[in-house]
């Protein structure tokens, strides 16, 4: 008879190992699949995680998706951490997309390396406000961030396409729904000359580090977590919940505007609907699956990268639907649900009781 | 109702070899006890002795590894809670089981077969019969939020009674009562008794005991340290069972050198929004240098409330709480500890400390003003050097300051709280119930550093529901009851029937003044 039993001590092995199984779990699950399909288990799984990074122009394209990723996920940590539960770094992203490219059209004839930072400004500063707006719903109406941002989230969206329909939208572009190209002095620098990675993968992993050293030795940090675990210990220190939801919210919306604001100034260079293929989205993954910690979510978001890229490659390759991308990143995140229960619970064999019933026992013993 | 009076069978419960064993710990290491009919059979035993795990063997909640159960003569296994009660094995619980949205005779129909609970006016009048043959008044239509702790206690009695228990266990059923209420209970057990009732009593005050229970067992790790007539033998020699002989059992407290006034709360009322808190009504008291004051009370009448203003997580008007002649009722808790304010809650896995963080982090909750942090970074070498003499001078037994603050026992944690509070040298330490729940050892140590910081100076406010602890610490002594306190009287001029009418309510003036201020 198998059982679930709590550990006395969570496993620090399982909370690592965790990933690494979901993830080999999502590999046999998507050979079954293949399978089912009829089509070459080994073929598909090898288009999808190794044909797309076999080349140097293949790896920068990975670095090109791991790049928003990885800046929505930085900032996600530190709400997570905090155990605020923001859902809305895809619309932080979308309204970061806005915000810069908002400017960036104003400033069209403008050149001067100033340009450039002033539009990743507006995107940074578009996100923190889209943010804002649930943190301000949150500790003034005690409103659950987890609707307010999904909504929001909705907003940004339509408030994106209105704008690439109506007013941004490009009067000489035989009626498609985009924006004006940006002057070149708008446009981030590629970081490997010859392809399409951009500045904005090292935005990326600057805030990675910027989220270890937060947490690994600011108070503000200690706090968020204090926050976070036990929020009847935070108001016992005076850890204002208030203070740190706000620079929690501020950082995610800053950090994804920014991701946003990159993408429009980077590879697509102009203000486009399809902006985003769900990157906010996908950064939730990227953060459990990293294990809030900052090397995790590097690892994480190429990993998840790879599979947007290895998703369009089994569309073009193997005439598989584009769903396919979905149903990776679904498996991944539901078996890694599955087997961070193990972080808290083991199974035990027990062998065929005689006796007709048997209660678990308890954990706690301290009272005892 | 019948309460066993036709069981003539000698022993009602024999517990032969039981042992339960939990990952890491022996609960229960081959425990033998009986119960005779009649009797009232009391289990003693520190915190950790495994006197829990003993009642919920009886009682069915776990089953032991090893050992047996005999009930009435017969080996039996009880294999859950409600097998225990179809036995006649009824428990009291030390945190009650009643649903407080529902009446009297809604809780106690929950527990009864179906057809039993169905007729609600035979019920009512079963309730009213048992509640008045033995001297608890109860009504059956209240709703158990309007009810007292010790009327809440009478719910869980009767309802064990109305199921026709021929054992009861009651677990600690004196910590939540005023010494009335006790004194009440006690009439009712004796009764029971001698219509041949059994009674398993568990309790840690000696005195009690020695006043009700025929028989005593006591428990320490796990084993039967000794069996004896309370009656007949002293509450040191009981005591001496329960800890083992290298432990001091109690602390010389010297008089108090009272300086001058530190702490005056005036007017200080807040309105609770939580359905069943408690609000604070004018209270009003002076603390001084020195000194420590003790606050009575039966648990749920407000002291809660009083920690969480003073401490600084119930916001205030500036006015109403003054520390040093600074008005401080606005301030967030940590502002206050800037001040010289320390606090120490109640609960301390989930407020005074975060579980699953080490003690290291620990010590940063409060003590970051202690130069831990420099410019918005910590530095953790400061850190650790700081819970590192916590625990050498407060002989915190644990495994170094990187062990989680949830793997330390109850009486060590405390201890360390304690610690992490006292360091940093507070001129005020306001403590809840600092020795509830902890061993005699470490109990001893905590009321040690409690005077030391009184001696050093520091204005101690101790709120507890343990009276003889407030007895032998405090100098000055009050109780609060309903979110109003009584006034605050030097502890010598009040005696415990005193004490006890304050506890019920009874201050016998507006219960503002403050008379030794």
């Amino acid at each position: 008879m198998l059982q679930l039993e709590r550990r006395p001590v969570d496993s620090s092995l399982m909370r690592w190992a965790s990933p690494v199984l979901a993830l080999v779990l999502t590999v046999i699950t998507g050979f079954v699949l293949f399978l089912a399909l009829g089509k070459d288990p080994v073929e598909g799984l090898t288009f999808f995680f190794i044909t797309p990074i076999s080349d140097l122009v293949g790896l920068a394209e990975l670095g090109l998706k791991m790049a928003p990723l990885l800046l929505c996920a930085a900032g996600l940590t530190v709400c997570y951490r905090a155990k605020l539960w923001n859902i809305g770094a895809e619309g932080h992203f979308l309204m970061g997309a806005l915000g810069a490219s908002v400017v960036a059209v104003a400033l069209v004839d403008m050149s001067g390396f100033w340009v450039l930072p002033v539009v990743l400004l507006a995107g940074v500063l578009a996100g923190m406000l889209w943010a804002g707006i649930a943190s301000g719903l949150k500790t003034y109406l005690n409103c659950n961030e987890i609707l307010t941002t999904i909504m929001l989230n909705y907003i940004a969206l339509n408030l994106l396409l209105y704008t690439v329909h109506g007013p941004l939208k490009d009067p000489m572009g035989f009626g498609f729904p985009q924006s004006v190209m940006f002057a070149d002095s708008a446009l981030l620098p590629a970081l490997i000359p010859g392809t399409r990675l951009h500045l904005g993968l090292a935005f990326g992993l600057l805030a990675a580090v910027a989220v270890w050293v937060l947490f690994a030795r600011s108070f503000i940090g200690f706090q968020l977590n204090v926050v976070g675990q036990d929020h009847r210990a935070a108001a016992f220190a005076g850890f204002g919940a208030r203070r740190l939801t706000w620079f929690a919210f501020l950082v995610g919306g800053a950090t994804a505007g920014l991701a946003g604001a990159s993408e429009v100034t980077g590879p697509i260079g102009q203000l486009v609907p399809q902006v985003s293929p769900g990157y906010g989205y996908t950064a939730i993954i990227v953060v459990f699956l990293g294990r809030m910690h900052a090397l995790g979510i590097i690892a994480a978001s190429a990993l998840l990268a790879l599979t947007f890229i290895g998703g369009e490659m089994l569309q073009i390759a193997m005439n598989m639907p584009k769903a396919v991308t979905g149903l990776f990143q679904g498996l991944l995140l539901f078996y890694l649900l599955t087997c961070d229960a193990f972080i808290h619970y083991r199974i035990r064999l027990r062998a065929p009781v005689r006796k007709p019933t048997h209660v678990a026992a308890p954990a706690a013993t301290q009272e005892a | 109702m019948k309460t066993g009076k036709t069981m003539s069978a000698a022993l009602r419960l024999k517990l032969e070899g039981i042992v339960k064993e939990y990952p890491g710990c022996r609960a229960n290491d081959g425990i033998d006890l009986t119960v005779e009919a009649g009797e009232i059979h009391a289990l003693l035993g520190e915190n950790g002795a495994g006197k829990s795990t003993l009642m919920k063997v009886i009682y069915g909640v776990i089953q032991p590894d090893a050992g047996r159960v005999i009930w009435n003569g017969h080996p039996v296994k009880v294999e859950s809670p409600a097998r225990a009660r179809e036995m006649g094995i009824g428990m009291v619980f030390q945190h009650f089981s009643l649903f407080e949205t529902l009446t009297v005779a809604e809780n106690i129909a929950l527990g009864l077969p179906a057809d039993e609970a169905r007729d609600r006016r035979k019920l009512n009048q079963l309730i009213r019969e048992v509640s008045d043959r033995y001297g608890m008044a109860l009504d059956p239509r209240r709703y158990v939020s309007t009810l007292s702790m010790g009327e809440r206690q009478r719910v869980e009695i009767v309802r064990c009674l109305i199921q026709e228990s021929t054992l009861l266990i009651l677990d600690e059923p004196t910590s939540v009562l005023t010494p009335q209420e006790v004194d009440s209970l006690f009439t009712t057990l004796r009764q029971l008794a001698r219509e041949g009732c059994s009674v398993l009593f568990i309790s840690h005050k000696l005195e009690e005991v020695r006043n009700l229970c025929d028989r005593a067992t006591v428990l320490r790790h796990g084993r039967v340290s000794g069996d004896c007539r309370p009656a007949k033998v002293s509450t040191t020699e009981i005591a001496r069972l329960m800890v083992g002989d290298d432990t001091p059992i109690s602390t010389e407290v010297s008089r108090a050198q009272p300086g001058d006034s530190l702490l005056k709360v005036r007017n200080l009322s807040w309105k609770t929004r939580d359905p069943f808190g408690t609000s604070l009504e004018r209270v009003a008291f002076e603390l001084r240098r020195g000194e420590i004051v003790g606050i009575a009370g039966v648990a749920g009448n407000g002291q809660d409330e009083l920690l969480k203003a003073l401490s600084g997580e119930i916001p205030l008007t500036p006015e109403c709480i003054e520390l040093s002649g600074k008005p401080i009722g606005d301030l967030a808790p940590n502002q206050r500890r800037r001040l010289g304010m320390a606090v120490v809650p109640e609960e301390r896995l989930g407020r005074g400390a975060v579980p699953a963080m080490s003690l290291a982090d620990n010590a940063l909750l409060t003590a970051a003003g202690e130069g831990l942090v420099e410019r918005g970074l910590v530095r953790p070498g400061r850190v650790r050097a700081y819970a590192r003499e916590v625990i050498r001078r407060f002989g915190v037994r644990c495994n170094g300051e990187d062990s989680a603050a949830a793997s330390l026992s109850g009486g060590n944690l405390q201890k360390y709280i304690i610690g992490r509070e006292a360091l940093q040298n507070p001129e005020l330490l306001v403590a809840s119930h600092p020795t509830w729940g902890v061993d005699v050892g470490s109990a001893v140590a905590i009321h040690e550093a409690l005077v030391h910081l009184r001696n050093e100076g520091a204005a101690i406010l101790l709120i507890s529901e343990d009276l003889d602890e407030l007895y032998q610490l405090c100098n000055r002594i009050g109780a609060i009851c309903h979110g109003r306190l009584s006034p605050l009287a030097a502890t010598a001029d009040v005696g415990i029937g005193q004490l006890g009418q304050w506890m019920a309510g009874d201050f016998g003036d507006d219960g503002v003044t403050d008379v030794a201020a």
